[in-house]
């Protein structure tokens, strides 16, 4: 067990590594941040001044180990583009960006697992073959499509909803939240369903194919030779062997919500972090661009480690213990 | 064919037909078979693969895979009528009445339960008992298959298990409710050949000690012969012959089960050349009119090739060939 | 059963026509017949391909070409609403672009986009597949590894990191230029998973077969002979992925473009034109935006329903 967490671990900090390796190969090769923030015309002093003080004339693995020391402690420098620090920058959209994915997430699992049971079981009835075809045109929409057209009903014809922006926002502390004011909940709606009905077309299928899988294997087959009731067998033996693999699905696609988040954050003017990068990429802003991708990296790294340590819980497989497997023939 | 015993039949099956529909028309994989199995008896059912033993049993259980379905004939337990059941009557009689042992216990067994929760589960389904009493039980269970330790390993995942091991519990499984039939699908085929023997004499101790007939399904003649009291030879989805084991084994009247035991290398014979069969037993979508082994028989004359035998007495056994036609002097058939 | 012979009778070769009797013959054609849908799905996708290629001859107006725009037929709404001319049949967007030429024009970049990404992807993971399932050891873990990695990343992260470095290597005019290219090589490079893992896992299955080793023994390279037949093992799920991989390639295209990362605004594709669409929505210029989105949706649908078709149909175990 200790064996199992460790290793996890130490993959985890090699995948790091690796990013942070990647990310400040950003800093260091792509574009010009001089001329980025002096503009073009400025002279050899500004340059020279400018370039001691961002450190660019040191050798390349001091600037490296600054940049990783650095970054440990969130400091990822100043945005070229708004010239405030970095990491002040992100603590400000961060809470956005969470609080709309946390909920997408939860709503694709909520809705996504039991629709994909409910399809694996029956597969022949007509909600069955209603939930396929609407699974199959979501998995056919494009995110930004969707929420351009939720827009169109719901705040251009029907003017029910906002169309952009969070609300009014609650601050605690340096998170803010939209939940607490009615104008915030109503600005959650429509982004979180955009943000959600594509993972959740995901898991619906994932789940159903898994189910369908399940129930075909032989310990089924037994356990239904052995007349145990339909529930015990569905719901007891099928259901819990189907999610274990899917538990590390669903653990990415959380990781996949946070990032297509920047999608549905700028059909909808969100003020998060995927918005922040987009605007980021398009203007060359390397600080929050690394940042970024480093913070988003940990994001990652972090799921897929509860992940790991979940089907560990769960699969009583991988847990090899000492000297139970025995007995002769 | 009817049963002229005094005591009825545990099983009696008759005219059981299995059929797939496909888009190439329907497919016979069980084709009008018909036999029965006293209570306490075991019947060995042996045929190549693809004779349709294993779908008879499951037939018998009503977990045939759609598309294949019963089109006709009838299965009794105790001469009541299951095979036309709903499906909650059916699965009461699964595990309660007639239990069911598979071929590969690495797969049979749900790796995410517990060996003890399987066997908990099953017996609280079946019997009223509560679960104290139905944990104590699974241990007398695991104990009497011959697992050591079994206050100890109830608790454990089957994968902790060796391939005998699981088979034993498999095993446990399937008695645990106290069945009166238990089908035996192949239960030692993928085990290894030394374990394969301490497995089989298990099966037929048990199952005598707790009265429970067996429907032995197998393509290894060696176990039939070590085990079974009866044996009905399958091919192309009928019977061709059924009788008592030493006496189909050591006289077989149909030509297809001569060539089987003839085809059997014997320790205390010297052969030169095994016999062989000629051919292959044919596929579903082509079988042949009248007797299906007609275009394989070294005996085969003209009617063999139009019509087809119902299974005849001979002697001591029932053999479905022409050559044991009853003379025009006997008029009782079957 | 009668269905294997077919199987294992196509595979070991045989006469042209003979094949091609076998493939109307065969079940997966059978199943394609049996499926409306799945035939409707088929004729819009080569519609899709056909109305993209001939764009050209097919399309009123060459949008990308500035000299034909005629700004004083900006805004113009579609063909049948007033206001609008047969001329336009879509209408046209803030630019005086015909909407209906941009889809077929845009459609192209979208294809050429998906198809060319797919391709990538494909070469790509079942060379690296290949690879890793017959040399085994660290060079296999290696490549599993790196998989593992970048599995667990958004391929529309990976496909917007790659974009923006090169945007920030190369001066505007050429990136803007190289847009396409850039594209397919981010998705491309995005997708190679699923291909690799497949193919890894047919290659592993093969290399333990005898007759590997005897290959060895002649002297004829192993490697040689696994190509010949751990290919046609994995075409059958490669081409479900790779059908499947295009719905996602040409999603993910119009996203980027759509997000204003893809192709530059001279050139737009499906997703730029929503993109310009969706600034006018607010004002009732509904078709900019409704018309390029539902001519997406179509193509991705199709391209979806054929390659569930074609899983279900490549199943055995479904029959």
């Amino acid at each position: 067990m200790i064996a199992y967490i460790i290793q996890r671990l130490l993959q985890s900090v090699l995948v790091m590594a690796a990013v942070g390796f990647v990310a400040f190969s950003l800093f260091a090769y792509v574009g010009d941040p001089i001329t980025i923030m002096l503009g073009q015309d400025y002279n050899e002093t500004e340059r020279a001044r400018l370039a001691a003080q961002l450190g660019l004339d040191r050798p390349f693995y001091v600037q490296f180990a600054n940049f990783v020391a650095n970054a440990v402690q969130g400091d990822f420098g100043i945005s070229y583009r708004l010239a405030r620090p970095v990491n002040a920058v992100i603590r400000e959209r961060l809470p956005a960006t969470l609080e709309l994915s946390l909920i997408a997430a939860f709503l694709a699992l909520a809705v996504g697992v039991p629709m994909g049971v409910y399809t694996g079981l029956k597969r022949d009835s007509w909600l069955s073959r209603f939930f396929l075809t609407v699974s199959l045109i979501g998995v056919s929409l494009p995110t930004f499509l969707i929420g351009i057209l939720l827009i169109l009903v719901f705040a251009v014809i029907l003017g029910w909803l906002p169309s952009f922006g969070r609300g009014e926002t609650v601050q605690l502390g340096w998170w803010t939240t939209g939940f607490f004011t009615k104008s915030g909940l109503k600005a959650l709606i429509l982004p979180s369903i955009t943000l959600c009905l594509f993972q959740l077309t995901l898991i619906m299928r994932l789940v159903r194919s898994e189910m369908l899988e399940v129930l075909r294997t032989d310990y089924i087959k037994f356990a239904r030779a052995r007349g145990l009731r339909d529930r015990a067998v569905h719901f007891r033996h099928a259901l819990r062997n189907t999610l274990v693999p899917v538990i590390t699905i669903a653990g990415l696609q959380l990781g996949a919500i946070i990032a297509f988040a920047i999608i549905t954050e700028t059909v909808f003017q969100w003020p998060g972090m995927g918005l922040l990068f987009i605007q980021s990429v398009s203007a060359t802003d390397i600080p929050v661009m690394a940042a970024y991708l480093c913070l988003i990296s940990f994001v990652f790294v972090v799921i897929n480690f509860v992940v790991d340590l979940l089907y560990y819980a769960v699969d009583p497989r991988l847990r090899v213990d000492r000297g139970a497997v025995g007995g002769h023939g | 064919m009817t049963s002229t015993r005094a005591n009825r039949p545990l099983l009696e099956v008759r005219n059981l037909r299995v059929e797939f529909p496909t888009r190439r028309g329907t497919l016979v994989a069980v084709d009008d078979v018909s036999f029965h199995i006293d209570a306490g008896e075991v019947l060995g059912v042996v045929g190549e693969s693809g004779a349709g033993k294993s779908l008879t049993g499951a037939a018998i259980i009503g977990l045939l895979e759609p598309p294949g379905r019963i089109a006709g004939g009838e299965v009794r337990l105790e001469d009541k009528r299951i095979d036309n059941l709903s499906a909650e009557h059916l699965r009461r009689i699964r595990g309660r009445q007639i239990g069911a042992v598979f071929q590969d216990p690495l797969t049979s067994l749900d790796p995410l339960f517990t060996v003890g929760q399987q066997l908990v589960e099953t017996i609280m389904t079946h019997l009223d008992l509560s679960e104290a009493q139905a944990r104590s039980r699974a241990i007398e269970l695991l104990r009497e298959v011959g697992i050591p330790g079994a206050e100890r390993r109830i608790d454990h995942y089957p994968h902790q298990f060796s391939g005998g091991m699981r088979q034993r519990v498999v095993i446990a499984l399937a008695l645990c409710a106290q069945p009166r039939l238990i089908i035996a699908d192949e239960p030692t085929t993928a085990l290894d050949v030394s374990i394969q023997a301490q497995i089989i004499t298990l099966l037929k101790r048990l199952c005598r000690e707790h009265g429970a007939a067996v429907m032995l399904v197998t393509h290894d003649m060696g176990v039939i012969a070590e085990t079974a009291d009866r044996v009905a030879v399958m091919y192309a989805g009928r019977i061709a012959e059924i009788g008592p084991v030493g006496e189909v084994i050591r006289k077989p009247r149909h030509p297809y089960t001569i060539g089987l035991m003839g085809s059997i290398p014997k320790l205390d014979r010297a052969v030169a050349r095994l016999v062989q069969i000629e051919g292959a037993m044919p596929r579903l979508t082509a079988i042949p009119t009248g007797c299906a082994f007609n275009p394989r028989c070294p005996k085969v004359f003209e009617r063999c090739r139009h019509e087809r035998p119902d299974l005849m007495p001979v002697e001591t056994n029932h053999a479905a060939c022409w050559l044991h036609a009853p003379t025009l002097a006997e008029a009782t058939r079957g | 059963m009668a269905d294997a012979t077919e199987m294992s009778a196509r595979s070991a070769g045989g006469t042209a026509p003979a094949a091609l009797q076998r493939a109307f013959d065969s079940d997966i054609f059978y199943s394609f017949r049996n499926s409306p849908i799945t035939m409707l799905a088929a004729v819009v996708t080569l519609l899709g391909f056909v109305g993209a290629i001939f764009a050209p001859w097919l399309a009123t107006q060459n949008p990308f070409d500035l000299r034909t725009l005629n700004l004083m037929d900006a805004s113009l709404p579609p063909a049948w609403v007033e206001g609008g001319e047969a001329k336009y049949l879509f209408g046209t967007d803030n630019q005086g672009r015909d909407v209906f030429s941009t889809i077929l024009y845009g459609s192209r970049i979208s294809l050429l986009v998906g198809v060319g990404s797919v391709l990538l992807a494909l070469v790509l993971g079942v060379g690296l597949g290949l690879l890793s399932g017959y040399a085994g050891g660290s060079i296999d873990a290696f490549i599993m590894r790196v998989a593992d990695v970048q599995l667990s990343f958004p391929a529309i992260l990976i496909a917007l990191l790659i974009d923006g470095i090169t945007r920030a290597i190369l001066p505007r005019e050429a990136h803007d230029a190289a847009a396409v290219y850039v594209l397919i090589l981010s998705i491309g490079a995005s997708g190679w998973v699923q291909y690799a893992r497949t193919v890894r896992g047919s290659t592993m299955v093969e290399k333990n077969k005898e007759y590997v080793q005897a290959a060895r023994v002649i002297g004829r390279h192993p490697f040689a002979i696994m190509l010949r037949h751990v290919l046609p093992n994995v075409m059958g799920p490669v081409l479900v992925i790779a059908t499947i991989h295009l719905a996602v390639a040409i999603i993910t295209e119009a996203t980027l473009s759509f997000l204003g990362v893809g192709v530059p605004p001279t050139q737009p594709s499906l997703g730029t034109l929503i993109r310009i669409g969706n600034n006018f929505l607010f004002s009732g210029e509904w078709w900019i935006t409704v018309f390029p989105g539902a001519a997406l949706v179509i193509m991705v649908l199709a391209v979806n329903l054929l390659g569930d078709w074609l899983r279900d149909a490549l199943n055995p175990k479904l029959r």
